[in-house]
C-alpha cells in the first residue's frame, strides 16, 4: 500500500521534472511586436540542420526589427509537433515555420483550424490556401563539393555516409558524384547507409568503414559532424554538411554545401506583414543564396577553387545544369540522353545511381 | 585493402563499438547478481555521457570527466536502489521511470553543450609490444584507455563472482536473501553497493561515447545502447565473460554490415542494421543451450525486493 504511494509520488515528481525540461526550450517573447513561429526537430547547437534554420531566424530578427520570434526546440514528428504549432498560433504567432519533412501532415492540420495564420512547411509537398512549402537545391553547391572532393582524392575512392535512401540523398548523392566525375572520370564514390540523421556513434562507425575501403575524403548526409571526425582522425579529407563543420576537424573538412535560410525568411515574414503572402512551392538554388558552399579549408588549393568558382558562375548565370544529360546510371543504362535535363518533377523521385556511384539502393 | 587488413579492421572496431555496450552491461550483471534488476541503463549512460563531456569540456579535464560520469551514473543507481532496496517499489516501473529521467535530465543538461567541441578526447595509445603482436596486436592494444580500463574489469568482476568471499555474498544476495541474511550476510548494504556500481558503470559506458567514441554531446546520443546492454546480461546468463562475448559480438557485426557495404556487397541496408540484433541473440542462446542447467539461469530473486521477517 504505503510503497505504491511512494511509486506514484516519485513518478509525479519524475513527470513535473520532465515537464520542466521541456518548457524550458522555449523563449517567449514580449507583448506587441509582429509574432513569428519556428518549431525545431532539433536543437540550435546540433552544428547541423537546426542550427542553420536557427541563423536563419535570428538574420531574420536582425533584418526586421519589428518582429519577434519564438522558437520551440526539439519537436518529435508526432502529435506534439501539432500542439506545439497551436499554442503558437494562440501565442500570435501570424506565420509559423515548421522545419522538418515529418511535420506535414500536422501543419495541414493546424492550418485548417488556424485559417488566418500562414503556415510554411520545410522540405514538404501539401499546399493549403495558408501553407506553402519551401526547401533549396542544395544539389547545386553539392555537384560543387563534389568538384572538390574528385580533385584532392588520391585513392579515387571518396565515401559518401548516407542518411536514408530517400530521393533527397539519393539526388545529393548523385549530385555529389557528378560534380567528382567532372575532374575525375576515375574516381568512384562509395555508398554507406546508417540510417540515422542523428548517431553519431553510429555515424562515425560508417565513415570508418568507408576509409577501410580506401576512401581518402568523406562525405556526409546527416547532422552530426562524427563523418567529419572520423576522417581526421585518419588524416583523410571531408565534405561537410548542413553548417560549417570545420570546428569539429579543422585539419579535414575541404568544404561542403550549407544552407541559408535567412533571405527567405525576411522575405517571407514580410509578405506576411504586407498582407502580400501567397501560397506556394519555392525551391531556391544558388542564384538566390538560399545554399552556398562552406569557407573552403586551407588544404584546398587555388586552382580547384577557381574550378568550382567557374562552374558557379555558370550555375548561377542558367548555363549549367548538374543533371543536364547524357547521364548514365551505374548499370550502364543511359537515364538521361544528352540535350535534355532532369525535371523537377524527376529530381524529388530520383531512385537510381549516377555511373560512378557504388552502393545499393531499396527497391 | 586486403581481406586479413579488413578482418583486423573489422575486430578492431567489433571492440571499440562493443565497448560502451560492455560498461553498461557488466553494471546491470553485478546489479542483477545481486537481485536488482535496472532498467534505468540507458537513463544512467545518458547522465554519464553528459557529465562527462560538460565536466571535460568546462575543465579540459578527460579524467575530471570520467569522475563526473561515474558519480552521475551511480548517483541516479543511488536513486533506484533507494526506491527499490528501501522503499520496495516495483523494479520495473522504478527502472523504467530512471530511463524517462536521465533522458529528459541529460537533454537538459547537455543543452549548452550541444554542438560544442570536445578541447581533447580519448585517442588511441597502442601499448608497446603488445601492439606489435600481429593481427591481435592492432585488433586489442591499439585503444584506447577505457577500453584497457574494460579489458580489466572482466577478468576482476569473474574473480570477484567465483573466487571471493564477497562475491559469493553478492550472489547469495541474489539467489536466496533470506538465506544469506540468515548467514550473516547484509542484504541491503550488498545491494545498495551492487545498484551503486552497476550505475557507475553504466555512466562510464555513457562517457566512454561522448569522450571516446563519438567526442561530442547529442541529445539521446547512446541510441537505445542502454537497452541492449540490458537484453544482453539476460543472454549471457549473468556471466561476465559471456557479457563481453556479447558485447563484442554485437559491435562486430554491426562494424561488419558497414564495412559489407564498403566492399559493394548488394545487400539492404536495413537487413544489416538488424543483423548484429539476431546475431547475437541467436549465437548467445546457442552458448546457453549447450552448457550445463545449472549455469544458464537467473539468479533466484531477481526482481524481489527483500523483507526482513
Amino acid at each position: 500500500m504505503s510503497s505504491s504511494k511512494k511509486l506514484l509520488v516519485f513518478i509525479t515528481v519524475l513527470v513535473a521534472l520532465a515537464g520542466l525540461v521541456r518548457l524550458n526550450g522555449q523563449s517567449y517573447a514580449a507583448e506587441e511586436k509582429f509574432k513569428v513561429g519556428w518549431i525545431y526537430i532539433g536543437h540550435p547547437g546540433d552544428a547541423g540542420w537546426t542550427l542553420a534554420h536557427d541563423e536563419g531566424r535570428k538574420y531574420m530578427e536582425k533584418q526586421l526589427p519589428w518582429v519577434e520570434s519564438i522558437y520551440v526546440e526539439a519537436v518529435p514528428e508526432t502529435s506534439d509537433a501539432e500542439r506545439m504549432m497551436t499554442e503558437l498560433a494562440r501565442k500570435g504567432c501570424k506565420i509559423i515555420f515548421a522545419t522538418s519533412f515529418g511535420y506535414m501532415d500536422y501543419v495541414q492540420n493546424v492550418a485548417k483550424r488556424f485559417p488566418d495564420v500562414y503556415f510554411e512547411h520545410c522540405s514538404g509537398f501539401k499546399t493549403a490556401d495558408n501553407v506553402a512549402t519551401y526547401f533549396g537545391r542544395i544539389y547545386e553547391p553539392r555537384y560543387l563539393s563534389g568538384i572538390v572532393a574528385g580533385s584532392m582524392t588520391k585513392s579515387n575512392i571518396i565515401g559518401y555516409v548516407g542518411a536514408f535512401p530517400i530521393p533527397e540523398v539519393v539526388r545529393g548523392i548523385n549530385a555529389f558524384a557528378l560534380g567528382v566525375k567532372s575532374v575525375n572520370p576515375n574516381a568512384k564514390v562509395k555508398v554507406v547507409w546508417t540510417n540515422t540523421w542523428y548517431d553519431p556513434a553510429t555515424e562515425k562507425e560508417a565513415a570508418k568503414a568507408a576509409l577501410d575501403a580506401g576512401a581518402d575524403v568523406i562525405a556526409q548526409h546527416q547532422d552530426t559532424p562524427a563523418p567529419m571526425q572520423a576522417a581526421a582522425e585518419r588524416g583523410k579529407y571531408g565534405v561537410s554538411y548542413n553548417s560549417p563543420m570545420s570546428k569539429f576537424a579543422p585539419n579535414a573538412v575541404l568544404t561542403g554545401p550549407v544552407w541559408n535560410w535567412g533571405p527567405y525568411y525576411v522575405s517571407r515574414v514580410q509578405a506576411a506583414k504586407d498582407g502580400t503572402w501567397t501560397s506556394g512551392d519555392y525551391w531556391g538554388g544558388l542564384k538566390d543564396g538560399i545554399v552556398d558552399l562552406a569557407p573552403y579549408g586551407p588544404m584546398v588549393p587555388e586552382n580547384v577553387k577557381k574550378l568550382v568558382e567557374t562552374k558557379k558562375t555558370e550555375i548561377l548565370a542558367g548555363k549549367f545544369h548538374p543533371f543536364a544529360g547524357p547521364i548514365k546510371d551505374n548499370k550502364g543504362v543511359v537515364r538521361v540522353p544528352a540535350g535534355t535535363t532532369m525535371t523537377d518533377a524527376q529530381l524529388l523521385s530520383f531512385d537510381w545511381f549516377v555511373e560512378n556511384v557504388e552502393g545499393t539502393l531499396p527497391n | 585493402m586486403g581481406n586479413s587488413s579488413m578482418l583486423v579492421s573489422i575486430l578492431a572496431a567489433a571492440v571499440s563499438s562493443g565497448t560502451p555496450i560492455l560498461f553498461a552491461a557488466l553494471g546491470e550483471l553485478i546489479a542483477e547478481s545481486a537481485g536488482v534488476m535496472n532498467l534505468g541503463v540507458e537513463g544512467m549512460m545518458l547522465a554519464g555521457a553528459v557529465t562527462g563531456f560538460l565536466a571535460s569540456v568546462r575543465t579540459g579535464n578527460l579524467l575530471l570527466g570520467v569522475v563526473a560520469a561515474l558519480l552521475a551514473g551511480g548517483l541516479l543507481a543511488l536513486l533506484h536502489a533507494f526506491m527499490c532496496i528501501t522503499l520496495k517499489v516495483n523494479q520495473v516501473v522504478s527502472g523504467l521511470a530512471l530511463t524517462l529521467f536521465g533522458t529528459g535530465v541529460s537533454g537538459y543538461l547537455g543543452k549548452s553543450v550541444i554542438g560544442v567541441p570536445l578541447p581533447n578526447h580519448f585517442t588511441s595509445v597502442p601499448l608497446p609490444l603488445l601492439s606489435k603482436i600481429p593481427l591481435v596486436g592492432q585488433v586489442l592494444f591499439n585503444h584506447d584507455w577505457l577500453v584497457y580500463l574494460s579489458f580489466l574489469i572482466v577478468p576482476a568482476l569473474w574473480y570477484l563472482f567465483y573466487r571471493t568471499r564477497p562475491g559469493l555474498h553478492l550472489r547469495a544476495v541474489g539467489e536466496s536473501p533470506q538465506t544469506a541474511d540468515a548467514l550473516g550476510v547484509n542484504v541491503f548494504r550488498i545491494r545498495y553497493v551492487s545498484v551503486v556500481v552497476g550505475g557507475m558503470l553504466a555512466g562510464l559506458g555513457g562517457a566512454y561515447l561522448s569522450l571516446a567514441y563519438a567526442p561530442s554531446w547529442i541529445e539521446n546520443m547512446t541510441a537505445g545502447r542502454g537497452w541492449i546492454a540490458v537484453a544482453l546480461v539476460i543472454f549471457a546468463v549473468w556471466n561476465p565473460v559471456r557479457a563481453l562475448a556479447g558485447s563484442y559480438l554485437f559491435g562486430g557485426v554491426d562494424a561488419m554490415g558497414f564495412r559489407i557495404q564498403a566492399l559493394g556487397v548488394r545487400v539492404p541496408s536495413f537487413f544489416l542494421k538488424m543483423m548484429p540484433y539476431v546475431f547475437t541473440i541467436v549465437v548467445l542462446i546457442l552458448i546457453t543451450a549447450s552448457s550445463s542447467k545449472q549455469s544458464s539461469r537467473a539468479p533466484e530473486a531477481l526482481g524481489v525486493p527483500y523483507e526482513r521477517e
